[in-house]
Protein backbone atom coordinates (compact mmCIF):
# COMPACT_ATOMS: atom_id res chain seq x y z
CA UNK A 1 0.00 0.00 0.00
CA UNK A 2 1.29 3.69 -0.68
CA UNK A 3 0.93 6.13 2.04
CA UNK A 4 1.01 9.74 0.34
CA UNK A 5 1.19 11.78 3.25
CA UNK A 6 4.08 9.28 4.68
CA UNK A 7 5.64 9.84 1.03
CA UNK A 8 5.38 13.36 1.27
CA UNK A 9 8.02 13.70 4.01
CA UNK A 10 10.59 12.36 1.95
CA UNK A 11 10.36 15.47 -0.39
CA UNK A 12 11.36 18.39 1.11
CA UNK A 13 9.40 20.13 -1.92
CA UNK A 14 6.62 19.87 0.11
CA UNK A 15 7.72 21.44 2.78
CA UNK A 16 8.78 24.20 0.84
CA UNK A 17 5.93 24.53 -0.36
CA UNK A 18 2.90 23.67 2.17
CA UNK A 19 -0.09 24.33 -0.39
CA UNK A 20 1.23 22.74 -3.16
CA UNK A 21 -0.84 20.36 -4.80
CA UNK A 22 2.08 18.98 -7.86
CA UNK A 23 0.32 17.23 -10.64
CA UNK A 24 2.40 17.26 -13.02
CA UNK A 25 4.57 14.20 -12.80
CA UNK A 26 4.17 13.04 -16.19
CA UNK A 27 6.48 16.25 -17.16
CA UNK A 28 8.89 15.52 -14.19
CA UNK A 29 8.84 14.00 -10.86
CA UNK A 30 9.77 15.39 -7.73
CA UNK A 31 12.86 14.36 -5.78
CA UNK A 32 13.02 12.48 -2.55
CA UNK A 33 15.68 13.23 0.21
CA UNK A 34 17.16 10.01 -0.95
CA UNK A 35 17.61 10.48 -4.51
CA UNK A 36 19.68 13.87 -3.37
CA UNK A 37 21.83 12.43 -0.34
CA UNK A 38 23.35 9.65 -2.90
CA UNK A 39 24.64 12.44 -5.45
CA UNK A 40 25.79 14.74 -2.10
CA UNK A 41 27.13 11.92 -0.93
CA UNK A 42 29.10 11.03 -4.19
CA UNK A 43 30.27 14.37 -4.43
CA UNK A 44 31.50 14.61 -1.23
CA UNK A 45 33.15 11.20 -0.98
CA UNK A 46 34.66 10.36 -4.17
CA UNK A 47 33.96 12.44 -6.97
CA UNK A 48 36.52 11.93 -9.67
CA UNK A 49 36.04 10.83 -13.57
CA UNK A 50 35.09 7.13 -14.49
CA UNK A 51 37.05 4.76 -16.22
CA UNK A 52 40.21 6.03 -16.37
CA UNK A 53 41.45 6.82 -12.99
CA UNK A 54 44.26 4.45 -11.49
CA UNK A 55 43.55 6.42 -8.04
CA UNK A 56 41.08 4.90 -5.46
CA UNK A 57 38.45 7.39 -5.57
CA UNK A 58 38.40 7.40 -8.77
CA UNK A 59 37.85 2.98 -8.89
CA UNK A 60 34.99 3.91 -6.29
CA UNK A 61 33.31 6.21 -8.53
CA UNK A 62 33.27 4.13 -11.57
CA UNK A 63 32.18 1.12 -9.25
CA UNK A 64 29.54 3.06 -8.01
CA UNK A 65 28.24 4.48 -11.79
CA UNK A 66 28.79 0.78 -12.95
CA UNK A 67 27.02 -0.75 -10.04
CA UNK A 68 23.83 1.86 -11.03
CA UNK A 69 24.01 0.81 -14.56
CA UNK A 70 23.45 -3.05 -12.63
CA UNK A 71 20.68 -1.91 -10.49
CA UNK A 72 18.75 -0.11 -13.57
CA UNK A 73 18.70 -3.10 -15.29
CA UNK A 74 17.74 -5.21 -12.75
CA UNK A 75 14.84 -2.77 -12.00
CA UNK A 76 13.98 -3.09 -15.91
CA UNK A 77 14.15 -7.05 -16.05
CA UNK A 78 17.40 -7.01 -17.88
CA UNK A 79 19.48 -9.76 -16.89
CA UNK A 80 23.17 -8.31 -18.27
CA UNK A 81 23.89 -4.62 -17.18
CA UNK A 82 25.38 -4.14 -20.66
CA UNK A 83 22.18 -3.79 -21.97
CA UNK A 84 21.99 -0.49 -20.72
CA UNK A 85 23.08 2.41 -22.02
CA UNK A 86 23.21 5.95 -20.41
CA UNK A 87 21.66 8.82 -21.94
CA UNK A 88 20.72 11.78 -21.31
CA UNK A 89 16.94 11.12 -21.57
CA UNK A 90 14.28 8.86 -23.46
CA UNK A 91 14.65 11.99 -26.53
CA UNK A 92 18.45 10.86 -26.27
CA UNK A 93 17.67 7.51 -26.17
CA UNK A 94 15.19 7.76 -29.64
CA UNK A 95 17.89 9.57 -31.41
CA UNK A 96 20.26 6.98 -30.50
CA UNK A 97 18.59 4.49 -32.35
CA UNK A 98 17.27 6.42 -34.84
CA UNK A 99 20.60 7.32 -36.18
CA UNK A 100 22.43 3.80 -35.53
CA UNK A 101 19.08 1.81 -37.15
CA UNK A 102 18.88 4.67 -39.77
CA UNK A 103 22.27 3.57 -40.97
CA UNK A 104 21.15 0.41 -42.62
CA UNK A 105 18.17 1.38 -43.78
CA UNK A 106 17.33 1.85 -47.36
CA UNK A 107 15.19 4.00 -49.97
CA UNK A 108 11.85 2.41 -49.41
CA UNK A 109 12.32 0.86 -46.02
CA UNK A 110 9.00 1.44 -43.54
CA UNK A 111 9.37 2.32 -39.76
CA UNK A 112 5.83 2.50 -38.20
CA UNK A 113 4.86 4.95 -35.09
CA UNK A 114 1.15 5.70 -34.32
CA UNK A 115 -0.47 9.08 -33.94
CA UNK A 116 -0.25 9.55 -30.20
CA UNK A 117 3.57 9.62 -30.07
CA UNK A 118 5.24 12.03 -28.01
CA UNK A 119 7.46 14.05 -30.44
CA UNK A 120 10.75 12.75 -29.50
CA UNK A 121 9.07 9.25 -30.66
CA UNK A 122 8.31 10.99 -34.03
CA UNK A 123 11.57 13.90 -35.23
CA UNK A 124 14.38 11.33 -34.80
CA UNK A 125 12.18 8.43 -37.61
CA UNK A 126 11.31 11.49 -39.32
CA UNK A 127 14.98 12.86 -40.06
CA UNK A 128 14.90 9.00 -41.86
CA UNK A 129 12.83 10.56 -44.52
CA UNK A 130 16.15 12.22 -45.98
CA UNK A 131 17.39 8.80 -47.05
CA UNK A 132 13.69 7.97 -48.55
CA UNK A 133 12.91 5.75 -45.73
CA UNK A 134 8.55 5.72 -45.65
CA UNK A 135 7.34 6.65 -41.52
CA UNK A 136 3.82 5.69 -40.93
CA UNK A 137 1.47 5.97 -37.93
CA UNK A 138 -1.17 3.73 -36.75
CA UNK A 139 -4.50 5.39 -35.54
CA UNK A 140 -5.85 5.80 -32.74
CA UNK A 141 -9.70 4.55 -31.54
CA UNK A 142 -12.64 6.88 -31.14
CA UNK A 143 -11.60 6.03 -27.37
CA UNK A 144 -8.59 7.12 -27.53
CA UNK A 145 -6.55 3.73 -27.37
CA UNK A 146 -3.68 2.33 -30.29
CA UNK A 147 -6.02 0.84 -32.86
CA UNK A 148 -4.20 -2.40 -33.58
CA UNK A 149 -6.44 -3.71 -36.59
CA UNK A 150 -5.16 -0.03 -38.13
CA UNK A 151 -1.40 -1.05 -36.86
CA UNK A 152 -1.43 -4.61 -38.26
CA UNK A 153 -2.99 -3.37 -41.98
CA UNK A 154 0.00 -0.74 -41.87
CA UNK A 155 2.35 -2.82 -41.46
CA UNK A 156 3.88 -4.72 -44.50
CA UNK A 157 7.16 -7.00 -45.40
CA UNK A 158 9.29 -3.32 -45.71
CA UNK A 159 8.11 -2.24 -42.15
CA UNK A 160 12.10 -2.61 -40.19
CA UNK A 161 11.07 -0.98 -37.05
CA UNK A 162 7.83 -0.82 -35.17
CA UNK A 163 8.09 2.06 -32.58
CA UNK A 164 5.52 3.11 -29.69
CA UNK A 165 4.79 4.54 -26.39
CA UNK A 166 4.01 2.46 -23.72
CA UNK A 167 1.85 4.80 -22.07
CA UNK A 168 0.55 7.91 -23.82
CA UNK A 169 1.25 11.41 -22.05
CA UNK A 170 -1.53 12.48 -23.39
CA UNK A 171 -4.43 9.53 -23.59
CA UNK A 172 -2.78 7.17 -20.31
CA UNK A 173 -3.79 4.85 -22.24
CA UNK A 174 -1.47 1.52 -21.89
CA UNK A 175 -0.70 0.12 -24.72
CA UNK A 176 -0.58 -3.71 -25.17
CA UNK A 177 3.15 -4.25 -25.77
CA UNK A 178 3.93 -7.72 -24.99
CA UNK A 179 1.35 -8.06 -27.78
CA UNK A 180 2.75 -5.94 -30.17
CA UNK A 181 6.43 -7.49 -29.97
CA UNK A 182 5.03 -10.67 -31.09
CA UNK A 183 3.45 -8.58 -34.43
CA UNK A 184 5.88 -7.05 -34.78
CA UNK A 185 8.42 -9.87 -34.54
CA UNK A 186 6.13 -12.18 -36.60
CA UNK A 187 6.96 -9.58 -39.40
CA UNK A 188 10.65 -9.36 -38.65
CA UNK A 189 10.18 -5.87 -37.76
CA UNK A 190 12.56 -4.04 -34.79
CA UNK A 191 10.03 -3.34 -31.86
CA UNK A 192 10.90 0.10 -29.77
CA UNK A 193 9.42 0.53 -26.73
CA UNK A 194 9.16 4.40 -25.52
CA UNK A 195 9.11 3.55 -21.54
CA UNK A 196 9.14 7.49 -20.64
CA UNK A 197 5.74 6.78 -19.09
CA UNK A 198 5.95 2.92 -18.15
CA UNK A 199 8.99 2.36 -16.74
CA UNK A 200 8.08 5.15 -13.41
CA UNK A 201 4.58 3.96 -12.97
CA UNK A 202 4.43 0.20 -13.48
CA UNK A 203 6.73 -2.93 -13.17
CA UNK A 204 8.44 -3.53 -16.10
CA UNK A 205 10.45 -6.46 -17.45
CA UNK A 206 11.98 -6.03 -20.81
CA UNK A 207 12.35 -9.86 -20.69
CA UNK A 208 9.04 -10.73 -20.54
CA UNK A 209 7.68 -7.73 -22.97
CA UNK A 210 9.86 -9.03 -25.44
CA UNK A 211 10.67 -5.49 -26.88
CA UNK A 212 14.03 -4.81 -28.86
CA UNK A 213 14.62 -1.34 -26.81
CA UNK A 214 13.24 0.71 -24.34
CA UNK A 215 13.43 4.04 -23.71
CA UNK A 216 13.47 5.99 -20.47
CA UNK A 217 14.10 9.24 -18.55
CA UNK A 218 15.56 9.49 -14.92
CA UNK A 219 13.89 12.84 -14.20
CA UNK A 220 10.57 11.27 -14.39
CA UNK A 221 11.11 8.54 -12.51
CA UNK A 222 12.40 10.59 -9.00
CA UNK A 223 15.58 10.48 -10.13
CA UNK A 224 17.74 13.76 -11.75
CA UNK A 225 17.14 15.48 -15.16
CA UNK A 226 20.00 15.19 -17.60
CA UNK A 227 20.05 10.82 -16.36
CA UNK A 228 18.56 8.33 -18.96
CA UNK A 229 18.99 4.83 -20.40
CA UNK A 230 18.26 2.77 -23.23
CA UNK A 231 17.59 -0.64 -23.00
CA UNK A 232 18.78 -2.82 -25.84
CA UNK A 233 19.04 -6.77 -26.63
CA UNK A 234 22.74 -7.24 -26.41
CA UNK A 235 23.31 -9.08 -29.84
CA UNK A 236 21.43 -6.22 -31.13
CA UNK A 237 23.75 -2.93 -29.36
CA UNK A 238 26.45 -5.43 -29.60
CA UNK A 239 25.88 -4.75 -33.40
CA UNK A 240 25.07 -1.28 -34.04
CA UNK A 241 27.47 1.51 -34.95
CA UNK A 242 28.41 4.16 -32.39
CA UNK A 243 26.70 7.43 -32.06
CA UNK A 244 28.44 10.23 -31.07
CA UNK A 245 32.49 9.95 -31.45
CA UNK A 246 34.59 10.76 -28.42
CA UNK A 247 36.61 9.92 -25.41
CA UNK A 248 35.39 7.24 -23.31
CA UNK A 249 33.53 4.98 -26.58
CA UNK A 250 36.79 3.97 -28.30
CA UNK A 251 39.19 1.16 -27.74
CA UNK A 252 42.33 2.79 -30.07
CA UNK A 253 42.69 5.65 -32.08
CA UNK A 254 44.93 6.20 -34.47
CA UNK A 255 45.21 9.47 -37.22
CA UNK A 256 43.12 6.99 -39.59
CA UNK A 257 40.87 5.40 -37.51
CA UNK A 258 39.20 3.72 -34.37
CA UNK A 259 37.89 0.96 -32.69
CA UNK A 260 35.39 1.32 -30.75
CA UNK A 261 35.12 0.37 -27.13
CA UNK A 262 32.57 -2.36 -25.97
CA UNK A 263 29.00 -2.26 -25.67
CA UNK A 264 27.12 -0.07 -23.70
CA UNK A 265 30.33 1.96 -23.38
CA UNK A 266 30.63 2.58 -27.91
CA UNK A 267 27.43 4.48 -27.11
CA UNK A 268 28.73 6.69 -24.14
CA UNK A 269 31.17 9.40 -25.42
CA UNK A 270 32.59 11.93 -23.32
CA UNK A 271 32.24 11.95 -19.73
CA UNK A 272 28.80 10.57 -18.43
CA UNK A 273 26.24 12.03 -16.20
CA UNK A 274 28.06 9.86 -12.80
CA UNK A 275 26.13 11.87 -10.10
CA UNK A 276 23.03 11.31 -12.21
CA UNK A 277 23.39 7.69 -12.86
CA UNK A 278 23.96 6.90 -8.75
CA UNK A 279 20.98 9.56 -8.51
CA UNK A 280 18.65 7.22 -10.63
CA UNK A 281 19.75 4.43 -8.88
CA UNK A 282 18.62 5.66 -6.01
CA UNK A 283 15.78 6.61 -7.47
CA UNK A 284 15.41 3.14 -8.49
CA UNK A 285 16.01 2.34 -4.63
CA UNK A 286 12.81 4.17 -3.47
CA UNK A 287 10.76 3.39 -6.17
CA UNK A 288 11.90 -0.74 -5.46
CA UNK A 289 10.81 -0.35 -1.83
CA UNK A 290 7.92 0.75 -2.47
CA UNK A 291 6.85 -2.03 -4.82
CA UNK A 292 5.98 -1.26 -8.66
CA UNK A 293 2.69 -3.36 -8.04
CA UNK A 294 1.71 -0.86 -5.69
CA UNK A 295 2.87 2.21 -7.26
CA UNK A 296 0.60 1.42 -9.96
CA UNK A 297 -2.00 0.18 -8.36
CA UNK A 298 -2.00 3.42 -6.25
CA UNK A 299 -2.03 5.47 -9.66
CA UNK A 300 -5.12 2.69 -10.61
CA UNK A 301 -7.28 4.13 -8.04
CA UNK A 302 -6.14 7.68 -8.16
CA UNK A 303 -7.05 7.52 -11.76
CA UNK A 304 -10.23 5.65 -11.34
CA UNK A 305 -11.87 7.67 -8.98
CA UNK A 306 -10.49 10.98 -10.86
CA UNK A 307 -12.85 9.81 -14.01
CA UNK A 308 -15.22 8.84 -12.00
CA UNK A 309 -15.47 12.28 -10.53
CA UNK A 310 -14.72 13.75 -14.10
CA UNK A 311 -17.84 11.87 -15.55
CA UNK A 312 -19.90 14.23 -13.18
CA UNK A 313 -18.65 17.62 -14.34
CA UNK A 314 -20.80 19.38 -16.96
CA UNK A 315 -18.80 20.14 -19.48
CA UNK A 316 -15.66 18.36 -18.47
CA UNK A 317 -14.19 16.35 -21.76
CA UNK A 318 -11.22 13.86 -20.92
CA UNK A 319 -9.20 11.77 -23.15
CA UNK A 320 -8.18 8.06 -23.16
CA UNK A 321 -9.75 4.91 -22.25
CA UNK A 322 -12.43 4.64 -19.07
CA UNK A 323 -11.49 1.86 -18.00
CA UNK A 324 -8.58 2.51 -14.98
CA UNK A 325 -7.28 -0.95 -15.73
CA UNK A 326 -5.89 0.72 -19.40
CA UNK A 327 -5.28 3.84 -18.29
CA UNK A 328 -2.07 5.18 -16.17
CA UNK A 329 -1.99 8.34 -13.78
CA UNK A 330 -2.35 10.83 -16.72
CA UNK A 331 -5.71 12.70 -16.94
CA UNK A 332 -6.34 15.06 -19.96
CA UNK A 333 -9.12 17.39 -20.57
CA UNK A 334 -10.89 20.44 -21.56
CA UNK A 335 -13.88 22.25 -20.03
CA UNK A 336 -16.17 23.09 -22.82
CA UNK A 337 -14.79 22.78 -26.63
CA UNK A 338 -11.70 23.73 -27.81
CA UNK A 339 -11.25 23.58 -31.29
CA UNK A 340 -8.09 24.09 -33.12
CA UNK A 341 -8.20 27.37 -35.41
CA UNK A 342 -9.08 27.10 -39.18
CA UNK A 343 -8.57 30.46 -41.08
CA UNK A 344 -10.64 29.61 -43.66
CA UNK A 345 -14.05 28.35 -41.75
CA UNK A 346 -13.38 30.92 -38.99
CA UNK A 347 -13.46 33.47 -41.39
CA UNK A 348 -16.82 32.22 -42.96
CA UNK A 349 -18.35 32.10 -39.65
CA UNK A 350 -18.28 35.31 -38.16
CA UNK A 351 -21.40 34.70 -36.03
CA UNK A 352 -19.05 32.37 -33.98
CA UNK A 353 -17.82 34.04 -30.78
CA UNK A 354 -14.50 32.95 -29.86
CA UNK A 355 -15.26 32.66 -26.29
CA UNK A 356 -18.80 30.33 -27.63
CA UNK A 357 -16.94 27.35 -26.77
CA UNK A 358 -14.83 26.25 -24.17
CA UNK A 359 -12.09 27.42 -21.88
CA UNK A 360 -8.96 27.25 -23.03
CA UNK A 361 -5.93 25.04 -21.23
CA UNK A 362 -3.86 28.03 -20.13
CA UNK A 363 -6.40 29.94 -18.41
CA UNK A 364 -7.49 26.78 -16.65
CA UNK A 365 -3.82 25.93 -15.56
CA UNK A 366 -3.66 29.93 -14.52
CA UNK A 367 -7.35 30.12 -11.98
CA UNK A 368 -5.07 26.11 -10.68
CA UNK A 369 -2.35 27.81 -10.06
CA UNK A 370 -3.71 30.56 -8.03
CA UNK A 371 -4.83 27.61 -5.88
CA UNK A 372 -1.46 26.32 -5.48
CA UNK A 373 -2.33 23.51 -8.13
CA UNK A 374 -0.06 22.22 -10.67
CA UNK A 375 -1.13 21.22 -13.92
CA UNK A 376 0.18 21.45 -17.62
CA UNK A 377 -1.50 23.13 -20.78
CA UNK A 378 -0.78 22.86 -24.21
CA UNK A 379 -0.11 20.34 -26.89
CA UNK A 380 2.23 18.47 -24.74
CA UNK A 381 4.83 17.62 -27.14
CA UNK A 382 2.13 15.88 -29.25
CA UNK A 383 0.84 18.21 -31.83
CA UNK A 384 -0.31 15.73 -34.19
CA UNK A 385 -2.17 13.75 -31.54
CA UNK A 386 -3.60 17.44 -31.03
CA UNK A 387 -4.78 17.48 -34.48
CA UNK A 388 -6.08 14.38 -34.23
CA UNK A 389 -7.75 15.05 -31.34
CA UNK A 390 -9.72 18.08 -33.34
CA UNK A 391 -8.13 20.24 -30.66
CA UNK A 392 -5.82 23.03 -30.42
CA UNK A 393 -4.47 22.21 -26.80
CA UNK A 394 -5.56 20.26 -23.58
CA UNK A 395 -4.87 20.23 -19.92
CA UNK A 396 -3.42 17.65 -18.09
CA UNK A 397 -3.41 16.61 -14.35
CA UNK A 398 -0.96 13.58 -13.70
CA UNK A 399 -0.08 11.45 -10.84
CA UNK A 400 2.81 9.91 -8.60
CA UNK A 401 3.26 8.44 -5.54
CA UNK A 402 3.25 11.48 -3.06
CA UNK A 403 -0.53 12.46 -5.07
CA UNK A 404 -3.24 11.83 -3.00
CA UNK A 405 -7.38 11.47 -3.14
CA UNK A 406 -7.48 14.58 -1.53
CA UNK A 407 -5.49 16.00 -4.10
CA UNK A 408 -8.23 14.75 -6.33
CA UNK A 409 -10.63 16.83 -4.45
CA UNK A 410 -8.44 20.12 -4.85
CA UNK A 411 -8.21 19.68 -8.47
CA UNK A 412 -12.57 19.47 -9.11
CA UNK A 413 -12.56 22.49 -6.44
CA UNK A 414 -10.23 24.46 -8.88
CA UNK A 415 -12.14 22.93 -11.64
CA UNK A 416 -15.18 24.36 -10.16
CA UNK A 417 -13.25 28.19 -9.74
CA UNK A 418 -12.15 27.96 -13.25
CA UNK A 419 -16.35 27.66 -14.45
CA UNK A 420 -17.03 30.26 -12.41
CA UNK A 421 -14.11 32.61 -13.06
CA UNK A 422 -14.77 32.21 -16.58
CA UNK A 423 -18.82 32.06 -16.07
CA UNK A 424 -21.02 34.28 -18.85
CA UNK B 1 -11.19 46.07 -6.52
CA UNK B 2 -7.54 46.46 -6.44
CA UNK B 3 -6.10 47.78 -10.36
CA UNK B 4 -5.10 44.26 -10.75
CA UNK B 5 -9.06 42.95 -10.20
CA UNK B 6 -9.83 45.78 -12.80
CA UNK B 7 -7.34 44.81 -15.49
CA UNK B 8 -8.51 41.22 -14.80
CA UNK B 9 -12.28 42.04 -15.42
CA UNK B 10 -11.00 44.38 -18.48
CA UNK B 11 -9.66 41.73 -20.40
CA UNK B 12 -12.51 39.07 -19.62
CA UNK B 13 -15.29 41.92 -20.91
CA UNK B 14 -12.83 41.99 -24.25
CA UNK B 15 -12.27 38.09 -24.33
CA UNK B 16 -16.38 38.01 -23.88
CA UNK B 17 -17.33 40.50 -26.29
CA UNK B 18 -14.35 40.97 -28.70
CA UNK B 19 -14.00 44.69 -30.43
CA UNK B 20 -13.61 44.19 -33.81
CA UNK B 21 -13.76 40.37 -34.18
CA UNK B 22 -14.50 39.45 -37.72
CA UNK B 23 -13.38 39.39 -41.44
CA UNK B 24 -12.52 43.01 -42.58
CA UNK B 25 -13.98 42.65 -46.13
CA UNK B 26 -10.89 45.43 -47.91
CA UNK B 27 -8.42 44.88 -45.65
CA UNK B 28 -5.05 45.59 -47.27
CA UNK B 29 -2.88 43.45 -45.53
CA UNK B 30 -3.49 40.51 -43.18
CA UNK B 31 -1.61 37.99 -41.22
CA UNK B 32 -1.81 34.98 -38.94
CA UNK B 33 0.82 34.87 -35.67
CA UNK B 34 0.00 31.22 -34.00
CA UNK B 35 2.15 30.23 -30.74
CA UNK B 36 2.95 26.82 -31.07
CA UNK B 37 3.68 26.11 -27.42
CA UNK B 38 -0.23 26.76 -26.97
CA UNK B 39 -2.21 27.06 -30.33
CA UNK B 40 -2.87 30.37 -29.62
CA UNK B 41 -3.93 32.14 -32.75
CA UNK B 42 -4.67 35.45 -34.12
CA UNK B 43 -5.27 36.36 -37.69
CA UNK B 44 -5.26 40.24 -37.87
CA UNK B 45 -6.64 42.17 -40.76
CA UNK B 46 -5.91 46.05 -41.37
CA UNK B 47 -7.22 48.68 -44.03
CA UNK B 48 -3.99 51.26 -44.58
CA UNK B 49 -5.11 54.68 -45.99
CA UNK B 50 -2.68 56.73 -46.72
CA UNK B 51 -0.44 57.55 -43.40
CA UNK B 52 -3.10 56.24 -41.23
CA UNK B 53 -4.87 52.75 -39.91
CA UNK B 54 -8.20 53.40 -41.34
CA UNK B 55 -9.61 50.31 -39.64
CA UNK B 56 -8.82 46.89 -37.76
CA UNK B 57 -10.18 43.08 -37.48
CA UNK B 58 -9.29 40.33 -36.03
CA UNK B 59 -10.27 36.43 -35.31
CA UNK B 60 -8.61 34.14 -33.53
CA UNK B 61 -8.78 30.83 -31.06
CA UNK B 62 -6.77 31.04 -27.87
CA UNK B 63 -6.63 31.40 -24.26
CA UNK B 64 -8.52 34.81 -22.28
CA UNK B 65 -4.93 36.88 -22.94
CA UNK B 66 -4.52 36.35 -26.33
CA UNK B 67 -7.59 37.47 -27.49
CA UNK B 68 -8.39 40.09 -25.13
CA UNK B 69 -5.16 41.63 -26.21
CA UNK B 70 -6.12 41.37 -29.68
CA UNK B 71 -9.47 43.04 -28.84
CA UNK B 72 -7.82 45.71 -27.00
CA UNK B 73 -5.48 46.35 -29.83
CA UNK B 74 -7.05 46.82 -32.82
CA UNK B 75 -9.10 49.26 -30.31
CA UNK B 76 -5.69 50.99 -30.00
CA UNK B 77 -4.44 51.32 -33.40
CA UNK B 78 -7.62 52.13 -35.38
CA UNK B 79 -7.20 55.78 -36.50
CA UNK B 80 -3.75 56.13 -35.50
CA UNK B 81 -1.22 57.31 -37.96
CA UNK B 82 1.26 54.28 -39.23
CA UNK B 83 3.81 56.08 -37.48
CA UNK B 84 2.50 56.48 -34.26
CA UNK B 85 1.54 52.59 -33.93
CA UNK B 86 5.14 51.78 -34.92
CA UNK B 87 6.15 54.21 -31.68
CA UNK B 88 3.78 51.76 -29.36
CA UNK B 89 6.35 49.64 -27.52
CA UNK B 90 5.90 46.41 -26.11
CA UNK B 91 6.09 47.15 -22.36
CA UNK B 92 3.88 49.84 -22.78
CA UNK B 93 1.05 46.85 -24.48
CA UNK B 94 1.75 44.81 -21.75
CA UNK B 95 1.12 47.59 -19.01
CA UNK B 96 -2.30 48.21 -20.44
CA UNK B 97 -3.25 44.44 -20.69
CA UNK B 98 -2.22 43.35 -17.19
CA UNK B 99 0.83 43.30 -14.86
CA UNK B 100 2.86 40.25 -13.85
CA UNK B 101 1.20 38.16 -16.63
CA UNK B 102 4.77 35.74 -16.28
CA UNK B 103 6.75 34.98 -19.50
CA UNK B 104 4.26 32.35 -20.46
CA UNK B 105 1.06 34.33 -20.86
CA UNK B 106 3.21 37.50 -22.06
CA UNK B 107 3.78 35.34 -24.98
CA UNK B 108 -0.10 34.93 -24.91
CA UNK B 109 -0.37 38.94 -24.89
CA UNK B 110 2.10 39.63 -27.15
CA UNK B 111 0.81 37.64 -30.30
CA UNK B 112 -1.35 40.61 -31.36
CA UNK B 113 1.09 42.79 -30.76
CA UNK B 114 3.82 40.99 -32.75
CA UNK B 115 0.74 40.78 -36.01
CA UNK B 116 0.53 44.75 -35.56
CA UNK B 117 4.05 44.88 -35.74
CA UNK B 118 4.63 42.72 -38.85
CA UNK B 119 1.75 44.41 -40.43
CA UNK B 120 2.97 47.86 -39.84
CA UNK B 121 6.69 47.26 -40.73
CA UNK B 122 5.47 45.41 -43.96
CA UNK B 123 3.18 48.40 -44.80
CA UNK B 124 5.89 51.14 -44.41
CA UNK B 125 8.33 49.33 -46.87
C1 LIG C 1 5.73 9.48 -23.86
C2 LIG C 1 6.95 10.36 -23.77
N1 LIG C 1 7.99 10.12 -24.57
C3 LIG C 1 9.11 10.85 -24.51
C4 LIG C 1 9.23 11.91 -23.65
C5 LIG C 1 10.49 12.72 -23.66
O1 LIG C 1 11.16 12.64 -22.47
P1 LIG C 1 12.45 13.53 -22.23
O2 LIG C 1 12.04 14.94 -22.43
O3 LIG C 1 12.83 13.22 -20.83
O4 LIG C 1 13.47 13.09 -23.21
C6 LIG C 1 8.17 12.20 -22.79
C7 LIG C 1 8.26 13.34 -21.85
O5 LIG C 1 7.53 14.28 -21.85
C8 LIG C 1 7.01 11.42 -22.86
O6 LIG C 1 5.97 11.67 -22.07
Amino acid sequence: MINPERIKKDFPIFSNNPDLCYLDSAATTQKPRQVVDAIENYYYSCNSNVHRGIYKISEDATNRFESSRENISKFIGSRDPRQVVFTRNTTESLNLLAYTLGKSLHAGDEILLSTMEHHSNMIPWQFLREKGVIVKYADITPEGTLDLHDLTGKMTKKTKIVSLTHVSNVLGCINPVNEIAKIAHDNSSLFVVDGAQSVPHMPIDVERMNCDFLAFSGHKMLGPAGIGGLYGRFDLLDNLPPFMGGGEMILNVSLDGATWNETPLKFEAGTPNIEGAIGLSAAVDYLRKLGMDNVRNHEKELIGYTMKRASEVEDLIFYGPRNPEMHGGVFTFNIGDVPAFDLERDLSERSVSISSNGIHPHDTATIMDRDDIAIRSGHHCAMPLMTRLGVSATSRASFYVYNSKEDVDRFFAAINDVKVAFAK
Amino acid sequence: MTEEEIKAEIILDHYRNPRNYGKLENATSAITEYNPICGDTVHMQILFEGNAVRDAKFIGRGCSISQASASMITEMIKGKTVDEVMAMKKDDFLSVVGFNLGPAREKCALLSFNAVEKLVKGYKK
